[in-house]
C-alpha cells in the first residue's frame, strides 16, 4: 500500500489519479448525453428512462457515491497539481508568448471549476429541485410502479413560457455556456489524458488529437440542444402550454 | 540596425533583481545574437561597469550552456535552434527585446541571465545510467539493435539539457528533459535490465528538486532547440505505471 | 633533463600486455585510501573519473562548465576510428596504428599509437553497452563511414553528433559513481593552479565561479584532462571556454609543455564574416566527398563576390574562369586530400587575391555538380542538417549557392609532455586528452581525438597511474602545508592585481589582438621573419594588458571577466613557448607549415634528420627564454616517407 500512496502522490501519479478519474467521468458525460437525448423520443422514453434509473434503489446511491468519489479525486489531484505548478514558478515572467498550447489547455483551471458550479447547480436545478421551483419528483403510483416527470421537468426548466421566464432564460444561457466549457475542458482533458496514460502513440497522434474534437464536439452539441430545443419550442409537453 | 534591450539584471540568488534597458547600436545583421551581447558588454567593460552574466560555451547549438528568454520564448523561438546560433538577421532596426533568466523554482537565478541547472544532473545521476564496468563488455556487435530502433533512441539522446524545456512550460515541468533520458535508454535493449528502476529513481529525483508537473501543453517541444517529441514523455508515464506491477524499487 | 618514454621495448604487438603485466597494482582493499583529483569532464576526464571511481578510488572531477556534460568533446560531429573492421575490408590494429603514425607526419610515439590502435575496439565495446546509440545498419549491426587519410571505413558515428553522444555515454557512467560516492563532482570550478609538496603533484587550486572561493584539494595524485589550447588564437571551433591554464600553470611549476606549435587547422570552416566574429564554427570533413572547392580566376570576380556586389552571384561565373585549385594541383586526392594541405591551398588562393569572403578570405565549396548527378533529395540525406547549420549561420542555402568556406584553427596536437604511463615528468601529474601531447605527432588524423581520449581516460590511465600510486603507498594528505599555503597567495594575489588596474581595454580586446597576430604569423603558415615579430609583439601586448585592463566588480561573486582574464592572461604567457616552438622547428611537417622549408611544388618538407624528436619545453619565467628538452623518436615499425597526394 506504501508503495501504492508513494506512486499516486508523485506528480506522475497525481496526473494519472486525474487522468484515470478524467476518463471515467468522461465515460459518464457521455453516458448521461445518450440518457438526456431520449428526450427527443418523447416523453414516455424519457420518463421511463427515469423510473428505472429511480427505481435502482440503493444501487443508485453506490452510483452517486462512486462519482461523487471520482469528482472528489479529480478536483484533489488537480488542486495538489495546481499548487505543485506554483510553487514550481514562483516568480513569473515579464512576458511570454505560447506557442504550442491552446485555449483549452490553458483555461483548464478555469474551465473545472466553473464547470464544477454547474454540475452543483445542475444537480439542484434537475435532480434535487431546489434550484427548480416546477419540479416534479417521482411517485409510486397505484400500481406500485414508479412514475417520473423528467420530461415534464426538463421542459419547465427552460421552456421561456409561464412564470420565471428570466430565470429560464438565465438557465438556458448557462447550460449552454457551461457545455462550452465543459467542451474546451474535455477537448484538451481528453487528448492529455491518453498521453498521461502513455496511450499514444506517433502514429496515431493526429487521430487520436481528431477524435477527442470530434467526439467534444458531440458532447456539447448533444448538451446544448436539449436546453435550446426546449426554448425554442421543438420539444414541449404532451399537453402542450 | 539599432535595438532596445531590457534585460534581467540580478546581482545574485538572494538579490530581488530589475529589469535594466540598454541600447544596442550598429549592430550587423551577420552577428550572432550572443555577439550582439558581447558588443554591449565589451562597451560596458569598457566602462568600468558589470557586464550582462549570460552562459555559452559551444556556442554551436549542442553544449546546451546557453539559453534565455527572448520576448517570452525560450532561445528566441526560432525553430531547432539555440541562442547562440541566432542570428541579427531575424530581427529589425528598432526592435525592442525583453531578456529574461528561465524561471522555475529548480532553476535559482545566479546572476542576471544565468540560472543553477545542477538538478538536471542530480536527475540523471539517480539513474539515468547503464551499469557496465570500464573494459569489461561483450564485442559491440553482439547487441544487435535496429536501424528504426536506434534513430529513435537517438532522437531523445540529441538532448543538450539546455532547460528550454522548463522554462517554457506553463509549470515548469522537467518531464521532457527527464523522460528525453528515460527513453534514450528505454528504447534500446542495454537499458532493458535497469528500466523500471530508472524511470522510479529518475521521476522521484525529478520531484524533489522541485519541477512542476506536464499538464500536456506542448510548449516544452515546440521550443524544444532539438526537437524532443512529447512521445518521451508519454513513455516515462508508461514506464512509470508498469514499474509499479513490473519492478517496484524497495524504499 | 633526460625524457624516458618509458615504453616497452621489444615487439610492439605485446608491449601494452607485457606493460600491463610489468607495472605494479594497488591492493583493491587499498584504492579506497587514495584520492585522486581529476580535472576535466571531457572524453578523457569523465572517462577517467568513472573508471577510477569504479576501481574504488576517491576521486574529486572538476570542471568549469555547470555541468560535466557540456565539456567540449560535446562539439565532436564526424566520429570515432576503431579497427574493427567490421567491413571486412582488410582493416586491422597495424593499419590504424600505421594510418595515424603516416598521418601524424612521423613526430608521434610508435608504442604510445600502437597502444592507441589495440585498445580501439574496446572504445566501441563500451560506448555501446552504456547506450551510445551509433549509427546502425538495418540488420541491426554497427555501420561506419570512410574518413580522410585512411583506405578502410573503421568511422563509427552518431548522426553529426558522435561527440555529444560519447560524452553522454562517459558523463552517464561518470553520474553513476556519484551516485555510489566514489567520485564528488565539482562543476563550475576552475583549477587556477597546481600544489607541488616534496617534488610530487599533490593537490589544486580552484576558484569556485559562483562564490569566487578560492578553494584547496589535496590528493594523491593530479590529473588534467583539460582540452587543447585553440583559442590561443583567439578565433576557433574551440567552446569560448577552453583554455591553456590549468596546463600552462601546471607548465609554470615544472611540467614541459611538449610540441606546442603543432596545431590543427580544419579546412571546411565558415569564415569569417566581421570583426565581431567569436568564433567559428566547423563544417564536416564528410563534405569534401561530394563538394568541389573552387575560387575565381578573376581577382576582380573575386573581389565582387567578397564586396556582396549587388546583382554578382558565384553562380554566374562560367566554368573558365572557375579555379578548382586542389583538383588542378593534386589530381589524384583532388578534393580530399589531408586537411593540412586542403587549408594550405585555400590560404594561397586567397593570398593570390582569389578570396572570396569577408577581407578576400574564403572561397567556395560547391554542390551544383553533385546534386546536378544525385538530385537534391540524396544530397540533402547526406548533408541535410550541416546545409541547415550552414543556412542558420550565413543566411544562404547551399542547395542554391555554393558555400563558403575557410581554414580555422580546430584541434592543437601539443601538449604537457608525458610518458608512456601519461604521466609527466612531474611524478604524480598525470595529462590526458588533447591537453597531453602523445599520439598525433604533427597532423591528427580526422576521427581519432575522441578515440585517444576515451582510450586515455578508461582504459589506459586507470592501469598505469596504480603503479605510480603503489609504488608510493598511501601517504597522508593535509591542505595546511606550506606548499598550499604559498601558492594559494600567488593566486590570489594574481586575482587582486587584475582587479586593481581598472584600465580602459576590454579582456576580449586584448585576446582578438593576440589571435589576430598570432593567426597572421604562427597559423597555416609561419617564418622566421613572422615569427619574430609575433616574439616582440607579444610580451608588448602582455605589458599593455597589465597595465590597462579593465576587469570590474569583485572576486566574490560572479564574474565572467575576470575568469576569461585570467586565461587570456595565460595565453599572453604560454604563446610566446609556442611560437619559439615554432622557429626553433626549422622543418615543416603536418600542421607545422615553415613556408622557408617546402618542396619545389609548395609542399611540406620534413628534415627527420635534425628535427625527428619531440620537443619538450620548460619553462624558465615569464619573458625569460624556456629550455628546450628533446626525446628523440625512433620509427621501428613504419618507416619515415614524404607524404605525396598528387
Ligand atoms: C568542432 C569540433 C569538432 C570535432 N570533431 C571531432 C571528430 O569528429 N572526431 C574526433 O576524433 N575529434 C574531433 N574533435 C576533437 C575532439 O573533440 C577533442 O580533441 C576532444 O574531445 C578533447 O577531449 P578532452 O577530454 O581532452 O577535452 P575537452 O572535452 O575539451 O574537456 C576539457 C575539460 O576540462 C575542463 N577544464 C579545462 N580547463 C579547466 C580548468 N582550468 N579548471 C577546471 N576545469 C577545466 C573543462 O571544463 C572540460 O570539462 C573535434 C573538435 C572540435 C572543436
Ligand atoms: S553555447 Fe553551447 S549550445 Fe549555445
Amino acid at each position: 500500500m506504501r508503495w501504492f500512496l508513494k506512486f499516486a502522490g508523485s506528480t506522475i501519479g497525481l496526473k494519472i489519479v486525474m487522468a484515470v478519474s478524467g476518463l471515467l467521468l468522461f465515460g459518464f458525460v457521455i453516458g448521461h448525453m445518450l440518457g438526456n437525448l431520449q428526450v427527443y423520443l418523447g416523453a414516455e422514453t424519457l420518463n421511463a428512462y427515469g423510473a428505472t434509473l429511480q427505481g435502482m434503489g440503493p444501487l443508485l446511491w453506490v452510483v452517486r457515491l462512486g462519482l461523487l468519489a471520482i469528482v472528489l479525486a479529480h478536483i484533489g489531484s488537480s488542486v495538489a497539481l495546481v499548487r505543485l505548478s506554483h510553487a514550481a514558478r514562483p516568480q513569473s515572467y515579464k512576458k511570454v508568448q505560447p506557442r504550442a498550447s491552446t485555449y483549452a489547455s490553458r483555461t483548464m483551471r478555469v474551465s473545472g471549476p466553473i464547470v464544477l458550479a454547474f454540475i452543483i447547480f445542475h444537480i439542484l436545478h434537475l435532480t434535487q429541485g431546489a434550484a427548480h421551483p416546477e419540479l416534479q419528483h417521482c411517485v409510486t403510483g397505484a400500481d406500485g410502479a414508479l412514475q417520473c416527470f423528467v420530461h415534464e421537468n426538463v421542459v419547465s426548466a427552460f421552456s421561456l413560457t409561464g412564470a420565471n421566464v428570466a430565470y429560464k432564460a438565465f438557465s438556458v444561457v448557462f447550460y449552454v455556456v457551461a457545455m462550452v466549457l465543459l467542451g474546451l475542458h474535455l477537448g484538451h482533458g481528453a487528448y492529455s489524458m491518453v498521453r498521461t496514460l502513455g496511450l499514444s502513440n506517433p502514429r496515431y497522434d493526429r487521430i487520436a488529437r481528431a477524435l477527442a474534437t470530434a467526439v467534444t464536439l458531440v458532447i456539447v452539441i448533444g448538451n446544448c440542444s436539449i436546453p435550446i430545443a426546449v426554448a425554442v419550442g421543438l420539444v414541449r409537453t404532451a399537453g402542450g402550454h | 540596425m539599432n535595438l532596445t534591450l531590457h534585460v534581467w539584471r540580478q546581482n545574485g540568488p538572494s538579490d530581488k533583481g530589475r529589469f535594466e534597458t540598454y541600447q544596442a547600436n550598429g549592430i550587423s545583421e551577420h552577428m550572432s545574437f550572443l555577439e550582439m551581447l558581447d558588443f554591449v558588454n565589451e562597451k560596458l567593460e569598457s566602462e568600468g561597469k558589470a557586464p550582462i552574466v549570460f552562459e555559452h560555451d559551444c556556442r554551436e547549438g549542442i553544449c546546451g550552456s546557453c539559453g534565455f528568454m527572448i520576448d517570452g520564448k525560450a532561445h528566441g523561438g526560432q525553430h531547432r535552434t539555440t541562442v547562440c546560433q541566432l542570428h541579427m538577421r531575424s530581427f529589425k532596426d528598432g526592435d525592442v527585446l525583453t531578456l529574461e533568466p528561465w524561471r522555475a523554482a529548480a532553476f535559482p537565478v545566479l546572476r542576471d541571465l544565468m540560472v543553477d541547472r545542477s538538478a538536471f544532473d542530480r536527475i540523471v545521476q539517480a539513474g539515468g545510467y547503464v551499469s557496465v564496468r570500464s573494459g569489461s563488455p561483450q564485442d559491440a556487435n553482439a547487441i544487435l539493435v535496429g536501424k528504426e530502433e536506434v534513430d529513435r533512441a537517438f532522437d531523445a539522446a540529441a538532448c543538450i539539457g539546455c532547460g528550454a524545456c522548463v522554462a517554457s512550460c506553463p509549470n515548469a515541468s522537467a518531464m521532457l528533459f527527464t523522460g528525453a533520458k528515460i527513453s534514450h535508454l528505454g528504447l534500446l535493449p542495454q537499458g532493458q535490465p535497469e528500466r523500471y528502476r530508472r524511470v522510479q529513481a529518475m521521476t522521484q529525483t525529478m520531484d524533489e528538486a522541485g519541477f512542476g508537473y506536464c499538464s500536456n501543453h506542448g510548449e516544452c517541444s515546440a521550443f524544444c532547440p532539438k526537437d524532443i517529441s512529447l512521445d518521451v514523455i508519454a513513455m516515462t508515464n508508461r514506464d512509470l505505471m508498469a514499474a509499479q506491477v513490473k519492478g517496484r524499487s524497495e524504499g | 633533463m633526460i625524457l624516458e618514454s618509458k615504453a616497452p621495448g621489444g615487439d610492439i604487438q605485446t608491449a601494452w600486455q607485457r606493460h600491463k603485466f610489468d607495472i605494479k597494482i594497488v591492493n583493491p582493499a587499498n584504492k579506497r585510501k587514495y584520492t585522486v583529483i581529476v580535472v576535466g569532464t571531457g572524453l578523457a576526464g569523465a572517462a577517467a573519473a568513472a573508471t577510477l571511481g569504479e576501481l574504488g578510488y576517491n576521486v574529486l572531477n572538476f570542471c568549469f562548465q555547470d555541468s560535466a556534460r557540456r565539456a567540449h568533446s560535446i562539439a565532436a560531429q564526424g566520429g570515432i576510428n576503431a579497427a574493427k573492421n567490421y567491413q571486412g575490408d582488410g582493416d586491422s590494429v597495424y593499419r590504424l596504428f600505421y594510418d595515424t603514425v603516416k598521418g601524424g607526419d612521423f613526430r608521434a610515439r610508435e608504442e604510445n599509437v600502437y597502444r592507441l590502435a589495440e585498445v580501439s575496439g574496446n572504445i566501441i565495446d563500451q560506448a555501446v553497452a552504456q547506450g551510445v546509440p551509433f549509427a546502425r545498419e538495418y540488420g541491426g549491426l554497427l555501420s561506419n563511414r570512410s574518413f580522410g587519410g585512411s583506405l578502410v571505413s573503421r568511422t563509427f558515428y552518431a548522426q553529426g553528433q558522435t561527440g555529444q553522444q560519447l560524452l553522454i555515454g562517459a558523463y552517464q557512467a561518470l553520474s553513476r559513481q556519484v551516485k555510489d560516492g566514489k567520485v564528488k563532482l565539482f562543476a563550475r570550478t576552475e583549477m587556477l593552479d597546481l600544489v607541488i609538496e616534496d617534488g610530487h603533484a599533490r593537490g589544486i587550486i580552484t576558484r569556485n565561479l559562483v562564490t569566487g572561493k578560492i578553494e584547496r584539494h589535496v590528493a594523491d595524485a593530479v590529473v588534467l584532462g583539460t582540452g587543447g589550447y585553440g583559442n590561443a588564437f583567439f578565433l576557433s571551433t574551440n567552446a569560448m571556454g577552453s583554455n591553456v591554464t590549468a596546463a600552462w600553470r601546471a607548465a609554470k611549476r615544472g611540467a614541459l609543455f611538449a610540441n606546442p606549435c603543432f596545431t590543427q587547422i580544419h579546412p571546411t570552416c565558415i569564415p569569417v564574416s566581421g570583426g565581431y566574429q567569436s568564433k567559428l564554427t566547423l563544417m564536416s570533413e564528410s563534405l569534401r566527398n561530394d563538394g568541389r572547392v573552387w575560387a575565381p580566376k578573376n581577382p576582380a570576380d573575386a573581389w565582387d563576390m567578397a564586396k556582396g556586389k549587388l546583382g554578382k552571384d558565384p553562380r554566374q561565373i562560367p566554368e573558365a574562369d572557375r579555379d578548382y585549385f586542389l583538383e588542378r594541383r593534386y589530381p589524384t586526392f583532388g578534393n580530399l586530400v589531408p586537411r593540412d594541405v586542403a587549408s594550405r591551398a585555400a590560404k594561397k588562393a586567397c593570398d593570390d587575391g582569389q578570396g572570396v569572403a569577408y577581407e578576400g578570405r574564403g572561397v567556395y565549396l560547391d554542390f551544383a555538380e553533385s546534386i546536378g548527378r544525385l538530385g537534391q533529395k540524396a544530397v540533402a540525406e547526406r548533408y541535410g542538417n550541416l546545409f541547415e547549420m550552414y543556412e542558420r549561420i550565413t543566411g544562404d542555402n547551399p542547395f542554391e549557392t555554393p558555400m563558403r568556406i575557410y581554414p580555422a584553427v580546430h584541434y592543437t596536437m601539443g601538449g604537457l609532455w608525458v610518458d608512456y604511463n601519461l604521466q609527466s615528468n612531474v611524478p604524480g601529474l598525470f595529462v590526458i586528452g588533447e591537453a597531453n601531447f602523445s599520439d598525433h605527432g604533427a597532423n591528427r588524423l580526422g576521427a581519432s581525438a575522441l578515440m585517444q581520449g576515451l582510450s586515455d581516460g578508461y582504459f589506459v590511465l586507470p592501469y598505469t597511474i596504480g603503479h605510480y600510486l603503489a609504488q608510493v603507498g598511501p601517504r597522508p594528505k593535509s591542505t595546511d602545508w606550506g606548499s598550499f599555503k604559498q601558492v594559494e597567495g600567488e593566486v590570489n594575489e594574481k586575482t587582486k592585481k587584475l582587479l586593481s588596474i581598472k584600465g580602459k581595454r576590454s579582456v576580449d580586446s586584448f585576446h582578438r589582438e593576440l589571435g589576430l597576430l598570432m593567426w597572421e604569423h604562427c597559423g597555416m603558415a609561419r617564418n622566421e621573419q613572422g615569427l619574430t615579430t609575433l616574439l616582440q609583439e607579444i610580451p608588448r601586448i602582455r605589458e599593455e594588458f597589465w597595465k590597462d585592463v579593465s576587469v570590474p566588480g569583485s572576486e566574490g561573486e560572479v564574474n565572467q571577466v575576470l575568469e576569461r582574464a585570467g586565461r587570456v592572461a595565460d595565453f599572453l604567457e604560454f604563446t610566446e613557448m609556442m611560437v619559439l616552438d615554432a622557429r626553433e622547428r626549422r622543418e615543416s611537417c603536418g600542421g607545422h607549415f615553415r613556408e622557408e622549408f617546402q618542396t619545389e611544388e609548395g609542399e611540406a618538407k620534413r628534415d627527420d634528420e635534425n628535427f625527428q624528436y619531440v620537443a619538450a619545453w620548460e619553462f624558465k619565467g615569464v619573458g625569460v627564454a624556456p629550455e628546450l628538452h628533446k626525446e628523440p623518436l625512433n620509427f621501428r615499425y613504419v618507416k619515415p616517407s614524404q607524404r605525396s597526394y598528387k
